[in-house]
């Protein structure tokens, strides 16, 4: 080989070598702009909040007073309102998406189902509210309660914890199916022994996901009638008596914590300002732990499981 | 051929498939597939890639059931009673006498103790003892006990290949099935794995009809009682192995065996 043509060789490598390099580096500045900004928004409220970070501000209630307002309901109520989201998300998303994945027949229909739960998972959350609005609360009669409100955003979480599920039984290799039903096994035993065990942890996090999403909804309860000043709480779901479980609970008013946080960040008064950071905080506190929790149980479920 | 031989000794035969046509959507795959599987005996199936081994070996277990758009035509009677492809009978019932072991080892997510148990399982057995002395007598029948049974609720995934596969065959046998199919089942395997899977295959004939699809001559000739010869969908030749690799009928049968096409 002649020494122009390995030269022109060695020119072609190195101006490749630098666009790979260039791209790098702006892959880089993408990131750190999103992480810089994210942790300077996280900071700024922690430090803004951090006079009200205390036992007192959890544990007592809204009140006009700056001072001695809390967040009681605010927490609670959105702990209450998560609890009727996943009570009533997961199992419908799940056996939905058993059904369209396992047992519909894949034609023109099964797709057309298929594109609109997945746009479903895009539209404005206050369109939920909405149609919330009309079939709880009017229709059904449930009233501006942590059930309406539940429902409401598990109405959200659905197309999520439908479309997680269809791609985590996407995952599964078809060799396992067939090794299970070569055993003799029927399609329910399949699905239950194998397919919905082994696809638990991509479920649990589409969850989660889901989940972090409706925790931080305004919109769509504020539509459906959340009130932004309460100064009780529902009554407890564990009795002193029998039968011990209470479902009085579903039917109170609630606050929720963003509800709460615009209310006090619309106020005039700058002792609020803190108010609505610290609440802020905590809410972030919420979802990183919820989301801290899919990562654990990702890892835990999907240790063993290779594919 | 095959035929005469069965009539002139003692063998019965555990299936026989007559008449066997089998559609992939338009796709003719298998042709007028006649074919008789002696009792407690190894049969061979052999031919070139895309011939049909597979397609065949799946009518069995009625495996295409599972896809829409397959059709079988024609019947496989099972012990003379039974035909595996009658559209009463349930597939599932097919696959709790008829085991498969796949071309590549496919052992569930689960313990070594829990893929051996499975079949166990979704019959409703729930008396430990028995699932424990079934596993136990599979994986001894696989040649695989010795190698497990300190680790048996291990990872099934943590074993090498070769043990996986036997892992398979293991998890086929503890339901006593009557009729195991084997789809290249050392084609994923290196020799030594190879030579074990083989010896257990030629122990497994004393309990049970054993169909095996081969890339391989030599482990066709070396296994078997009989071999299959398949070409472009339909079944060329059917005879005892000697008959086949020594002495074939068909100008197409001595061209694969010697190697002069494939
Ligand atoms: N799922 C399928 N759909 C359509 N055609 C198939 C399918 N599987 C196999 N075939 C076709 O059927 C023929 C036989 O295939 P196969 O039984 O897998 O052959 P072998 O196992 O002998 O290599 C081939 O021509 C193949 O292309
Ligand atoms: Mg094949």
């Amino acid at each position: 080989m002649t020494s122009s043509s390995l030269n022109a060789i060695h020119q072609s490598v190195s101006r490749r070598q630098f666009i790979s390099q260039s791209f790098a580096i702006v892959g880089l500045l993408g990131i750190l702009i999103a992480i810089i900004t994210l942790i300077a928004l996280i900071l700024q409220m922690v430090l803004q909040g951090a006079p009200k970070l205390n036992w007192q501000f959890l544990t007592s209630f809204a009140d006009p007073d700056p001072a001695i307002a809390g967040i009681l309901a605010a927490w609670v109520g959105t702990c209450l309102v998560m609890l009727v989201t996943v009570t009533a998300a997961v199992p419908i998303g799940i056996a939905a998406g058993v059904y369209l994945e396992e047992y519909a027949k894949k034609n023109w229909l099964s797709d057309l189902i298929e594109i609109n739960v997945t746009n479903l998972a895009g539209v404005p959350s206050i369109v939920y509210g909405l149609l919330a609005l009309g079939l709880f609360k009017y229709y059904f009669n449930l009233g501006e309660s942590i059930l309406t409100a539940g429902l409401t955003l598990a109405l959200l979480v659905l197309p999520v914890v439908i479309v997680t599920t269809r791609e985590a039984l996407r995952a599964i290799p078809n060799a396992l199916r067939e090794a299970a039903y070569a055993m003799g096994a029927s399609k329910w035993q399949m699905i239950a022994h194998h397919l919905l065990p082994y696809s638990m942890g991509s479920i649990l996090t589409g969850v989660i996901i889901g989940l972090s999403r409706a925790i931080g909804e305004t919109a769509p309860l504020v539509t459906i009638g959340a009130l932004t000043f309460i100064a009780f709480l529902p009554e407890s779901p564990i009795q002193p008596s029998f039968p011990f479980i209470s479902f009085e609970w579903l039917k109170a008013p609630f606050t929720v914590l963003p509800i709460q946080m615009f209310n006090w960040v619309s106020r005039p008064e700058i002792e609020f300002q803190t108010n609505a950071a610290a609440a802020g905080v905590i809410l972030i506190a919420m979802t990183l732990s919820m989301n801290g929790l899919a990562i654990y149980l990702r890892y835990r479920i999907r240790k063993g499981l290779k594919w | 051929m095959l035929e005469t031989i069965l009539q002139t000794t003692p063998l019965h035969p555990k299936v026989e498939a007559a008449n066997l046509n089998f559609y992939y959507g338009n796709t003719h795959a298998l042709k007028n597939i006649n074919l008789i599987l002696p009792d407690k005996q190894i049969t061979a199936l052999i031919g070139p890639s895309g011939c049909g081994k597979t397609t065949l070996l799946r009518c069995f277990n009625r495996m295409h059931d599972l896809y829409s758009g397959n059709r079988y035509e024609g019947e496989i009677i099972l012990d003379g009673s039974v035909n595996i492809l009658s559209r009463r009978l349930d597939p599932i019932e097919v696959r709790m006498r008829v085991g498969m072991v796949f071309q590549r080892p496919n052992p569930f997510p689960k313990s070594i103790f829990e893929n051996v148990a499975y079949g166990l399982r979704v019959r409703g057995e729930k008396n430990r003892t028995t699932i424990a002395d079934k596993v136990e007598k599979a994986l001894r029948d696989a040649a695989l006990w010795d190698e497990v049974k300190d680790r048996l609720q291990d990872m099934a995934f943590n074993l090498s290949g070769g043990q996986q596969q036997r892992l398979c065959i293991a998890r086929a046998l503890a339901t006593d099935p009557e009729l195991i199919l084997f789809d290249e089942p050392t084609s994923a395997l290196d020799p030594i794995a190879t030579a074990n899977v083989e010896d257990l295959m030629t122990q497994l004939k004393q309990q049970v009809t054993i169909l095996i699809v081969t890339h391989s001559m030599q482990q066709a000739a070396r296994l078997s009682d009989y071999t299959a010869f398949m070409y472009l969908g339909e079944l060329v030749e059917h005879d005892r192995t000697e008959v086949i690799f020594n002495d074939p009928l068909n100008k197409q049968t001595r061209d694969y065996i010697s190697g002069r096409f494939g």
